[in-house]
């Protein structure tokens, strides 16, 4: 495990234990209040798996009213708050603080009101994903954004990290799906923002806490719009024998103005891994592979496709198969969507990454990315979202080997680094959380950062809420001296500690 | 004056002096100096939505017009990055060059304030937030603004997003600056998600409707899977005896075979794949004895410039207001008001366009109180003569007040950007 400086722990505080659960007590009922050490463990790390930390308490609030009296509580004492949903993300933004209370949303699991006629679902925000599908999907009807861990990851969450999926390049990510939440803030005031109707009037709350990493506030219900499915849908499996063929004939899709439902792509490592995995039937002769998903009427999906395959094979493809039946089309998906579990077979830990960068720099980024690859002596496999330039290089390494999880960190930064300077940003789905924290100056500089933090005060005066998250911490950033300290100078000085 | 009386004044004036800056550095360069001396300023483009949101008299006027030009355009990455006040024309021609579009609609507010075209800049239409037809399709303005660059109210450049869709690396700021009429940050430059256009469109016209039958049909045709992007109703009488509705003169189109009513249902795409999915919808929506004519790409481009252009209200001193509610209230809420008004529907009964004849400010909060029973929101776009000057423009509850305040203050502590442009005290 990697050294992580967190905001100063408050002995104090931790000292006080037994009062603050006797003060709990008073708001929640008992067997929602985890105190001790073996109650608290599993709920020590997220998805980002490489960091660990027991908070001093966990609490499972069962209404908002709850919520709303934890907070107000916490925001007195002055105690730290993480927010937590189903503890999927994968950048740490979950990750408990020796001295804070894991605030979970597990008890928030029903679905309220499903409202065909306004076209929308409301939901508490510890519904899975794929259950809101789910419940509407008996009258063809479906929730667009779709991550990959949507089986577990929870709506309230996919709001917090604004979660994308793989057909976000047509349908939009969270943001662009969500009409309305209910939500508390640090001082325990209720709010709603927005509800059944689409915008709202005066500054967009909605828009600024969705995809605010539990920094702003508590999400306590979600209203979500949901989508008749489409007609007919099909897939065309591509392969390509160079990855500079793939990317041009993804840009060349675009620029023919076809919007896929989802566009991805895959490396040749991973062809092969998916494909032992699943047996999809992937073309393993190829050097990278695209799946092109479009949708519509029968008609319209016919002509896509055959535009779609004359672009293909102007950009020199190898093979192309089409999906004659659903069946053949979630095969082909099968494998895109083991791609993390395949990787397993080729090393015992791997490290996803997510940077998004322009779709015309795919192939120059690859190659930077094998450079590395060779620098640092630790493979890589790259499954893209290709039609949104959205990139998950999977890092592969061997945590029981000494340093290992530093120098792939080094790695990914890197890779990072590059998606920023060629006009991309740090992260495109999963958040910056304590991951990407410190490569926050990558991408902005003082009066930008500054700004958001006076967001953040704005709404939590005292940043009492999930600390230590998406901002740097400067004092680490000087120590580390491997993001900020330029020609021996700090960058940013004059930020306050956060 | 004190600068707070200043700022809460509606009349005063110091001076019309007009700062026109050349760049961003200038306009950060101005702002400051205002900062430091406690000046109140108001930010325009065009002026062209100068006339939207609470009337607004600064000691000075920051006209950024000249932060005009597209930076960069890039269609196979389906984003263009322009300087704030570059006008929607120039951008909207550039995009037809490849068949692309700004997906939102951009709606040009020149037809409803002067009678004709006037349709301001980027930045205008990024401030007001306002979406045209297509937005429960494609989204609203807020949806495609990827990134910006601006100035906060003490000087300081700042900037948010990126040029890329997927990108949640902070705080998302655009969100925020989209329709803060300009109460945040003085614009300096936006990139914008562009969309391929469609090949061919065209209107499918349901004759001589009642509203609930409209609006049970639009919201029938949006639920269905055919991909509609356009859901409008147009009404033929009228809740006000001496005004008519002369819908012919406004929609003035030889397909249009029918007097009457107009229920209107956008499709776009290949033609193939229009004429399959106009077949599907009489199907479905089981309107084969009604009258239906169907508009061609040239006519129904026509039609819905038209819808988006607010053209059926012909201007007059008459109020306007945009009301935005769940679509399964929208008969029940006009059915509701007694007031004298002409109304057309949009996004499939999400949205309602006003005119309110004879009103006064009790009647407007009375309708207002309506809107926000059923979830809804009420904005007043124009005001008449009757009205000429009420107080609460938007509509806001304390909560979302205080946390506004509190996000003003943090991009402008002393309040000096178009203070009082959307509420007393922000």
């Amino acid at each position: 495990m990697t050294k992580l400086a967190m905001p100063k722990i408050d002995r104090k505080l931790i000292s006080k234990k037994k009062d603050i659960v006797i003060d709990l007590e008073k708001i929640l009922k008992r067997e929602n209040i985890l105190d001790h050490e073996d109650q608290t463990r599993p709920f020590e790390t997220d998805g980002l798996s490489a960091y660990k930390q027991k908070p001093l308490v966990v609490v499972f609030p069962e209404n908002t009213k709850e919520v709303s009296k934890v907070l107000a509580y916490c925001n007195q004492k002055r105690i730290k708050v993480v927010p937590r949903g189903a503890g999927t993300g994968l950048s740490g933004g979950a990750l408990p603080l020796a001295d804070s209370l894991l605030l979970c949303l597990g008890k928030f699991n029903k679905i309220i009101d499903i409202d065909f006629k306004n076209r929308c679902v409301v939901a508490q925000p510890g519904v899975t994903n794929l259950s809101i599908t789910n419940a509407v999907q008996d009258k063809d009807f479906y929730y667009a954004p779709d991550p990959s861990s949507q089986i577990a990851c929870s709506i309230g969450g996919n709001v917090a990290e604004n979660s994308g999926g793989v057909h976000s390049l047509k349908y939009g990510t969270t943001t662009n799906n969500l009409l309305g939440v209910e939500v508390v803030f640090m001082d325990g005031t209720i709010s709603r923002l927005g509800g059944k109707t689409f915008d709202s009037e005066g500054y967009d709350l909605l828009g600024l806490i969705t995809g605010s990493e539990g920094l702003l506030c508590v999400i306590t219900e979600v209203t979500v719009k949901i989508l008749k499915k489409p007609q007919t849908v099909k897939a065309a499996l591509i392969g390509f024998s160079t990855i500079e063929d793939g990317g041009r004939c993804v840009s060349d899709i675009i620029a023919n103005g076809i919007i896929p439902s989802g566009m991805e792509m895959m490396d040749k490592a991973l062809i092969h891994a998916t494909d032992n995995f699943v047996k999809a039937g992937y073309p393993r002769d190829a050097e990278a592979m695209l799946i092109v998903e479009l949708d519509g009427t029968e008609k319209e999906v016919e002509e896509l496709i055959d535009r779609v395959d004359k672009i293909a094979k102007k950009n020199k493809s190898s093979s192309i198969k089409i999906s004659k039946n659903e069946k053949q089309r979630l095969k082909f998906w099968a494998g895109r969507k083991a791609a993390f579990p395949a990787c397993g077979d080729m090393a015992p830990d791997y490290y996803c990454m997510d940077g998004t960068i322009p779709r015309g720099k795919l192939a120059e980024v690859l190659k930077e990315i094998g450079r590395l690859s060779k620098k640092y002596n630790l493979p890589v496999a790259n499954a893209f979202h290709a039609g949104d330039g959205n990139l998950h290089p999977l890092i592969m390494y061997d945590a029981n080997e000494k340093n290992s999880l530093e120098k792939t960190e080094k790695f990914g930064a890197e890779i990072l680094k590059y998606c920023v300077k060629i006009g991309g940003v740090l992260t495109g789905e999963h958040g910056v959380g304590v991951e990407k924290r410190e490569l926050m100056c990558e991408m902005f500089n003082n009066n930008d950062i500054q700004q958001q933090i006076k967001i953040k005060r704005a709404l939590d005066s005292s940043s009492l809420l999930n600390p230590g998250k998406v901002y740097p911490i400067l004092r680490k950033c000087a120590e580390e001296g491997r993001v900020h300290v330029h020609r021996g100078k700090t960058k940013f000085s004059d930020i306050p500690r956060f | 004056m004190s600068i707070e009386e200043k700022q809460n004044f509606p009349t005063y004036q110091d001076s019309d002096f007009i700062e026109y800056p050349q760049d961003e550095q200038a306009v950060s360069q101005f702002i400051k100096k205002f900062y430091k001396s406690n000046i109140p300023v108001e930010l325009i483009g065009a002026g062209s939505k100068r006339k939207i949101g609470r009337p607004l008299q600064c000691a000075k006027t920051l006209n950024l017009s000249k932060i005009k030009g597209i930076i960069e355009y890039l269609p196979e990455e389906l984003y263009i990055k322009v300087k704030a006040c570059t006008p929607i024309e120039q951008i909207e021609e550039e995009l037809k060059k490849n068949k692309q579009q700004l997906a939102f609609e951009p709606i040009d507010f020149g037809y409803l304030f002067n009678g004709k075209k006037d349709y301001g800049t980027a930045a205008g239409q990024v401030s007001c937030n306002i979406s045209g037809p297509r937005r429960f399709k494609a989204g609203s303005i807020r949806d495609h603004v990827l990134g910006f660059r601006g100035v906060n109210g003490k000087g300081e450049i700042i900037k948010s997003g990126g040029n890329v869709v997927k990108n949640v690396t902070g705080y998302d700021l655009s969100k925020l600056i989209c329709g803060s009429y300009g109460t945040l940050v003085a614009l300096t430059e936006i990139t914008f998600k562009v969309l391929p256009a469609s090949a061919e469109s065209s209107t499918l016209i349901l004759h001589n409707q009642k509203i609930e039958s409209a609006n049970y049909l639009l919201g029938q045709a949006i639920s269905s899977s055919n991909d509609i992007s356009g859901a409008s109703f147009f009404p033929s009488e009228i809740k006000a005896a001496g005004y008519k509705i002369d819908i012919e003169k406004t929609f003035k189109l030889n397909d249009l075979k029918h007097k009457g009513s107009l229920t209107a249902i956008r499709i776009e795409g290949s033609k193939n794949s229009i004429n399959e999915r106009i077949k599907n919808l009489i199907n479905e929506l089981k309107i084969t004895n009604i009258n239906i004519s169907i508009l061609d790409t040239y006519q129904s481009e026509i039609f819905w410039n038209k819808v988006k252009n607010l053209e059926f209200f012909i201007p007059s001193n008459n109020s306007i207001f945009r009301i935005v509610i769940p679509p399964s209230k929208c008969t029940q809420l006009i059915y509701q008001l007694s007031e004298k008004f002409k109304y057309s529907i949009d996004w499939g009964g999400a949205l309602i366009w006003m005119e309110a004849f004879e009103l006064s400010e009790e009647m407007f909060e009375s309708i207002r109180k309506k809107v926000v029973k059923i979830g809804g929101y009420l904005t007043m776009i124009k005001n008449s003569e009757y009205l000429p000057f009420v107080e609460d423009v938007f509509t806001i509850n304390s909560d979302r007040f205080n946390i506004s305040q509190n996000i003003k203050k943090s991009f402008d502590p002393k309040r000096i950007l178009n203070p009082g442009k959307m509420y007393t005290g922000i």
